[in-house]
């Protein structure tokens, strides 16, 4: 059975984005209502608002935290074409009683003419980098080379993709067996430049990032898109939020000659492709051990795609809202599969083994 | 065979997708949030204020069911530890022991869940689904890890069935409780499922109270009891074969059918079927479907008392019908019938797939599919395929078990035994326990370590240090830093040492700098805070000319920052000062020079005019200081011991 708890967000507008931080206690929300909210959770299990403030001058797309290898640092990017950079100050000592703490702003980056449709760190082996892209198509990358001054920001490269970007990731792997490499998804409706989604490489040598892959089988607007962690696997697992769900298997094939100097080729396989929400994708995102894929489309549902050691995907769960206004009470309910009467969800008689169509033991992980 | 493939069921959540249509989310450790949203629109939209967590039910996953994860984590870890070189026959028996004790922990934890049932009725819903647990793994036990041959196999299965249908002692009980057992209502029934489940001496029992009263019908009921206490029963201890059982058994079954021909029971209905149950006449056995309850009573019961000698491979052809005749042709079987049927057609690798699916627990496939590998019955299919079938179902548990505040420690070791894939699930995992308290760090540290996983302990190390130095902690920050052997954050914490004491005048974190050792060489920050405190000490001790050479040399060997020499040469100025000459004359012109190439350095043009008189006052005092020095240490070089 699964029980939803309901924490009043309290946002005036839409949220757009909610992001947890790397050990799953802190949480941060965007909105339309222009702020970012922070959340801590106590040692009772419960959410605590411990910050709320005004960070742009339009919608907040996406806020995202850094590895706490960084200290508490958070971004955030917004309509208003910028991206910003804060901070976590310790507090004095009557803020901490009151639960509340500080946050405030290390830089702003306003490179971008056009609204930041997303931003990410990367992956912490790289030192303290921000990406940003835009809809103005560039996707940009700073850097903080001294840790511990997070107001000097340099922008270290920028990509021109042509096309109208919607969702950047990195791949998170740090294996040394290849370079940094950051898929961009565009939802631009350009016809010209059909393959939407592109795969950008580190190179040594030119220090420069360069285009290493098209995928060209996707030309609908892609909305999100990321990479799966890489568990010791030498090929790349990339799922897109597009018309469906896709899930793209990037096999890097072996360099003829030992110095050849251009970006890595890859091999390029469908893994899986689900078109059960019927309609556009909006989200993807794996699971911390890559076993579970989550979607969000427009038919207002969340499913969740797991595959089993055959290889084979299959959708193991949906959720959807029940259309109900919000009752307000904030508590934990338990949720009924539809369908099923509640009542027939008990078992009658110790001495029977019942039905099993309702597990006790499943997680969420 | 059809596959048993539930399609995943919707659950709802309340409380969204009133305003907006569409459903965001995130991943947490071990739960989801939802929110209500919408992807089209940019915004002055009503909106639900609220977010929703997803996770199952805390309630359920109760202490109890964490005590059936603990102590099954000890069994499994024992399990891994058989060594490989015992003879196939001793480690059979250990292989069967190890499954009994499975089954008795799901017992126990089952026992406990009954227990503490309150009222709610979803409380009833674990304790099914763990009955439902431990019928198949026992079936699997007599089936795979025992492999019972014929004989054998049928007793235990009777056991299985036996173990699996409780009420029929409650009910003898309470007959042969009751003032007159043979007039209870339930009388027939309890003798009837006593012979259904082949307790014939029970039944014999339980037949002699209905004898006692009847005197004229006795003889009909000696006859019933001799018929009883002859059934033969295979013992596969003893001497006799399994032919020679067979022949003894035929024997018995034609008396039996004698006694039907001769209507021998005619003036007794109940006694004529129970004769036609001895028979094993199907049409009779079916009749009693309320008291035989499963499909599998009815297949056991039908074998005992048609094929007692049964042999595995044959178990299928009457598992199927049995199923069959019992269900009638409108009623579909459940997933659990379809996992127990595969079972008796021994098709392990579709039960483990049945169970997967249906039940969705990863507890009961992960170890149940761990003890069939060990068994080196999963082997046969593919060599691939099966261990990483095992692999990959015990990666599912342990991952599950590891967003788990508690029983996390316990999904390390299931990591440590999956050889493939096990190492790098752990790295990934072990990362993101919150560290919450310096002991649940250290915890996590000391698997890591423990395992060269050296990346994390770096991270790990760096978190703590970098969270201490968020709080002003800075020895505990520098005792992570050291840990971490990150040496540009040492650096950086070191400096901030030396900024205190320039401000405070002393050091904080005594012990700590004391006895830095060999770590001090991490960073040349961190030596010169070492070695500088330790002058500190030396002249705390008043051993003078040790303190003299060393803080001479962290001048010299250019260990000590340029900004901080001029804190140094004030350091030396006490030492200049004492009665007895410390600094000698070549250390006196070493000094001198570090005073000048000080001087000599650009000046720095922040200073205000103040400052600028302390220091040029400062630079006065040391130079009137090492000249006294000089002269003095001049004379007493120059002066011949007499």
């Amino acid at each position: 059975m699964f029980v939803a708890k309901s924490i009043a967000a309290d946002h005036k507008d839409l949220i757009h984005d909610v992001s947890y931080d790397f050990h799953g206690r802190r949480m941060a929300t965007c909105s339309s209502d222009q702020s970012v909210k922070v959340w801590d959770k106590g040692d009772d299990g419960e959410w605590h608002c411990t910050a709320s403030w005004k960070t742009h001058s339009g919608s907040v797309w996406r806020v995202t935290w850094a590895h706490p290898e960084f200290g508490q640092v958070l971004a955030s990017c917004s309509f208003d074409r910028t991206a910003a950079v804060w901070e976590e100050i310790v507090g004095e000592s009557n803020d901490k009683q009151r639960g509340q703490s500080h946050w405030i702003k290390r830089t702003t980056l306003v490179d971008s003419r056009t609204s930041v449709t997303d931003v990410k760190f990367a992956p912490k082996h790289m030192g303290l980098m921000l990406t940003t892209c835009s809809a103005d198509g560039v996707v940009r990358i700073y850097e903080a080379p001294d840790v511990m001054n997070l107001s000097q920001w340099s922008l270290q490269h920028e990509i021109s993709c042509k096309l109208s970007c919607s969702c950047i990731s990195w791949n998170p792997s740090s294996s040394r067996a290849h370079p940094p490499m950051i898929a961009v998804g565009s939802d631009d409706s350009n016809i010209t430049y059909s393959g939407k989604v592109q795969i950008y490489e580190y190179n040594e040598n030119t220090r420069k990032y360069a285009k290493a892959e098209t995928l060209m089988t996707v030309t609908d607007p892609v909305h999100d898109i990321t990479f799966a962690p890489n568990l010791g696997r030498s090929f790349h697992v990339l799922a897109i939020a597009t018309k469906d769900v896709r899930i793209f298997k990037l096999i890097p094939m072996r360099r003829e000659s030992a110095n050849s100097s251009g970006p890595t080729k890859f091999e390029v396989q469908v893994m899986a492709q689900f078109d059960s929400h019927n309609s556009q994708v909006w989200r993807v995102s794996w699971n911390i051990t890559s076993t579970l894929l989550a979607s969000s489309g427009d038919d207002g549902c969340v499913r969740l795609w797991k595959a089993n050691y055959m290889d084979n995907w299959k959708c193991t769960g949906i959720l959807r809202g029940d259309g109900s206004p919000v009752n307000g009470s904030g508590h934990a309910a338990a949720l009924s599969a539809v369908g099923v009467p509640v009542a027939a969800q008990m078992v009658v008689g110790a001495a029977s083994a019942g039905r099993l169509k309702h597990s006790m033991l499943q997680y969420f992980y | 065979m059809e596959e048993v493939d539930v399609e995943p069921s919707t659950t709802l959540i309340p409380g969204a997708g009133f305003y907006q249509k569409h459903l965001g989310f995130e991943w947490g450790p071990g739960d989801l949030i939802v929110y209500e949203t919408n992807y089209k629109l940019q915004g002055n939209e009503s909106c639900s204020p609220s977010v929703h967590i997803v996770r199952r039910d805390e309630d359920i996953c109760s202490p109890i069911l964490r005590k059936l994860f603990s102590e099954s984590h000890l069994i499994f870890v024992g399990l891994q530890k058989i060594k490989e070189d015992v003879p196939s026959k001793n480690k059979k028996s250990q292989f069967v022991s190890i499954s009994k004790n499975y089954r008795s922990v799901i017992r126990a934890c089952m026992e406990e869940l009954q227990q503490n049932a309150g009222k709610r009725s979803h409380d009833t819903h674990p304790v099914s689904i763990l009955l439902a647990i431990e019928l198949i793994w026992n079936l699997c036990e007599v089936l795979f890890i025992d492999a019972a041959p014929a004989g054998s196999l049928l007793l235990q299965l009777l056991d299985w069935v036996r173990l699996h249908k409780s009420d029929v002692d409650a009910k003898a009980r309470e007959v042969l409780q009751s003032d007159s057992p043979a007039q209870h209502q339930s009388y027939w029934d309890v003798v009837i499922s006593l012979v259904l489940q082949g307790r014939t001496d029970e039944a014999r029992q339980v037949l002699s109270k209905q004898a006692s009263l009847r005197a004229e019908s006795s003889s009909v009921f000696k006859r019933m009891d001799g018929l009883l206490q002859t059934m033969p029963i295979f013992n596969p201890t003893g001497t006799q074969t399994l032919t020679e059982f067979e022949v003894k058994w035929r024997h018995w079954h034609e008396e039996c059918d004698r006694c039907l021909q001769d209507n021998t029971f005619a003036s007794n209905r109940h006694l004529e079927t129970i004769c036609k149950i001895l028979v094993g006449d199907e049409d009779t056995l079916l009749e009693q479907k309320e008291l035989l309850s499963t499909w599998y009573h009815f297949l056991v019961t039908r074998l005992l008392f048609t094929h007692p000698t049964i042999k595995p491979p044959d178990l299928h052809y009457y598992a199927q019908s049995s199923m069959n005749m019992f269900l009638g042709p409108r009623a579909s079987p459940e997933p659990l019938d379809i996992i127990l049927l595969s079972a008796f057609e021994f098709d392990l690798h579709q039960v483990i797939k049945d169970c997967s699916i249906a039940l969705n627990n990863w507890w009961f496939v992960a170890h149940l599919t761990d003890l069939l590998d060990h068994c080196k019955l999963l082997q046969s299919h593919n060599l691939h395929f099966g261990s990483n079938l095992r692999e990959f179902l015990v990666l599912e548990y342990a991952s599950g078990l590891f967003t788990h505040h508690s029983l996390w420690q316990l999904a390390v070791d299931y990591f440590d035994h999956c050889p493939e894939f096990g190492r790098v699930y752990l790295e990934l995992q072990i990362e993101r326990v919150p560290l919450d308290t310096e002991r649940k760090a250290i915890k996590v540290l000391r698997i890591c370590e423990d395992r060269q996983m050296s990346e994390q302990v770096r991270s790990i190390c760096k978190i703590m240090a970098k969270r201490a130095l968020r709080n002003n902690r800075l020895g505990s920050a520098l005792s992570w830093t050291i840990r971490a052997k990150d040496a540009a954050f040492a650096t950086l914490i070191s400096e901030r040492f030396l900024q205190d004491y320039s401000n405070k005048g002393s050091f904080t974190d005594l012990d700590l700098l004391d006895n830095l050792g060999p770590a001090m060489l991490l960073s040349d920050s961190l030596t010169f805070l070492g070695k500088y405190r330790e002058f500190h000490r030396l002249y705390g001790e008043k051993r003078f000319s040790e303190a003299a050479r060393l803080l001479l040399s962290l001048m010299t060997a250019k260990i000590a920052p340029r900004s901080l020499w001029m804190t140094l040469l004030t350091d030396a100025l006490p030492l200049l000062e004492q009665k007895e000459v410390i600094f000698s004359v070549d250390q006196t012109y070493e000094l001198m020079s570090c005073l000048e190439e000080l001087n000599s350095g650009t000046k720095h043009s922040n200073l205000t005019d103040q400052d600028e008189d302390i220091e040029s006052t400062k630079t006065e005092l040391l130079r009137l200081a090492l000249a006294r020095n000089l002269t003095m240490a001049i004379v007493k070089e120059g002066t011949i011991e007499t």
